[in-house]
């Protein structure tokens, strides 16, 4: 137990590193952005807790926030998408129930249930985020095509990120 | 009582996520304005040097460019010293009156974006070496933006590539002045207006600033004028300019501080109505 909340420490600060000192910099033709940092918290195990959830999605939300300079806004969106996880995770649940302690991971679910799980929230976090910067809907349908191009390289990365590391934290 | 408790305690997921929603957004409209939070942003020293760190790392891929852009600005510097060296000797203008209005103050960028609509640029000086909020940055190129606010080694930079600064554009070839404001759209254009439609303007002119504000001298570059847009009907033209810095290869910039910034603004301020 304590061995796991030790891991489980360790991964978030590499999740939060590898967000800030290298994908920072990886943006794709002024439109996609990748945050695989969500990744961090939409694989956590299928049964934890909305409360410490939501707590999770801020404290990374806002880390990730003072590097970006933008006070607020991914705590933002962390914190929402955490708050429709477990909904959507219970909408979701395969025959026979999730197992105790599953991880929502391709490895356990398979690729297509995977990408189903994890496109809506993506998609949610990416246009509250973008909306939320633009301050609304001036720019909407450049707006709209960084939501898009961004939730598309983000599901990617993440993909390549399951198969990598396919045992990851269960 | 007991029953609103046991309500709260009932829907407990639901009133976390209400006030931590609500705390991000008071968070987000603060850091909107002028002096928003200070501490948690990239010019808190540990952030800070972690992307010093990070931005010493990018630097090894720039530093031929990085090096002939200074070679030629020292170049063009000798040039005008030597200029203002001849006048000086010929007496034409006294020594006491070239006050020195601006100084300038060298930094390197530790930290830059030019993908979102608020960018923020990082550089390495801080209070500690005279920075101030509102005083303008430049690049030997051109225009970077104003600084929003400072810790004892680092400063955070507004660029100019953010939807909300806006700053004086004069068009060089006529002398009509205007405003320079981003579109959140492509980094390396920003929007022009404000040039009335009587004037006739051409593509490929120089905008360069006004210097009305005090902020920035004047004279310094911005960018040329790429397209002219001017609708029937419309009193003024809508111009886009192509800026003369890239703002994804900046690495070193000045700081201007302006030294009779004070004077300006004590004594523009005798007049209530004037407006800048």
């Amino acid at each position: 137990m304590n061995r796991s909340i030790v891991l489980q420490v360790l991964v978030f600060f590499i999740y939060l590193f590898f967000q800030v000192l290298i994908l920072k910099n990886a943006v794709m033709f002024h439109v996609a952005f990748c945050f695989l940092y969500i990744g961090y918290l939409l694989l956590m195990p299928v049964e934890t807790n909305p409360l410490i959830l939501m707590a999770l999605g801020f404290v990374l939300g806002f880390s990730v926030d003072v590097f970006y300079d933008s006070l607020g806004l991914h705590a933002l969106s962390s914190v929402f998408i955490m708050y429709v996880r477990n909904y959507w995770l219970a909408g979701l649940t395969p025959q026979g129930g999730y197992d105790a302690n599953a991880l929502p991971s391709v490895a356990n679910n398979g690729v297509q249930w995977f990408i189903t799980y994890v496109l809506p929230p993506i998609f949610l976090h990416h246009t509250i985020l973008f909306f939320t910067e633009a301050g609304g809907f001036d720019y909407f349908w450049h707006t709209l095509t960084k939501v898009f191009a961004s939730s598309g390289y983000t599901l990617l990365v993440m993909l390549i990120v399951e198969y990598v590391f396919p045992g990851r934290r269960s | 009582m007991e029953r609103i408790f046991l309500f709260l305690y009932q829907y407990r997921a639901f009133f976390t996520f209400l006030a931590l929603e609500l705390f991000c957004a008071w968070l987000i409209i603060q850091n909107n304005q002028y002096h928003g939070a200070r501490f948690f942003n990239s010019s808190n020293n540990m952030v800070g040097g972690l992307n010093n760190f990070s931005q010493n790392m990018r630097d090894y891929f720039s530093l031929r460019e990085v090096n002939s852009v200074l070679a030629e600005e020292n170049a063009r510097l000798r040039k005008s010293l030597e200029l203002r060296n001849q006048i000086i000797v010929s007496g034409t203008i006294a020594d006491e009156v070239l006050v020195p209005r601006f100084d300038f103050i060298s930094a390197k960028v530790v930290n830059n974006s030019t993908d979102r609509y608020t960018n923020f640029i990082t550089i390495n000086k801080g209070s500690r070496e005279g920075i101030e909020a509102g005083m303008a940055v430049i690049s030997p190129q051109g225009v970077v933006g104003k600084v929003k606010m400072t810790s004892s080694h680092f400063s955070v930079v507004t660029s100019l590539l953010n939807i909300d600064l806006r700053i004086s554009g004069l068009l060089k070839r006529t002398g009509h002045f205007g405003t320079i404001q981003w579109d959140g759209r492509d980094p390396q254009v920003v929007e022009f207006e404000f040039i009335p439609r009587h004037v006739k303007v051409m593509v490929g002119d120089t905008v360069i600033t006004s210097g009305y504000s005090g902020v920035f001298p004047e004279g310094i570059l911005i960018g040329t004028v790429e397209e002219i847009d001017l609708r029937e009907e419309a009193p003024f033209y809508e111009m886009r300019v192509r800026l003369a810095q890239d703002f994804r290869k900046l690495s070193f910039v000045s700081v201007v501080k302006s030294n009779l910034l004070h004077e300006l603004d004590s004594l523009e301020l005798q007049i209530p109505d004037l407006k800048r």
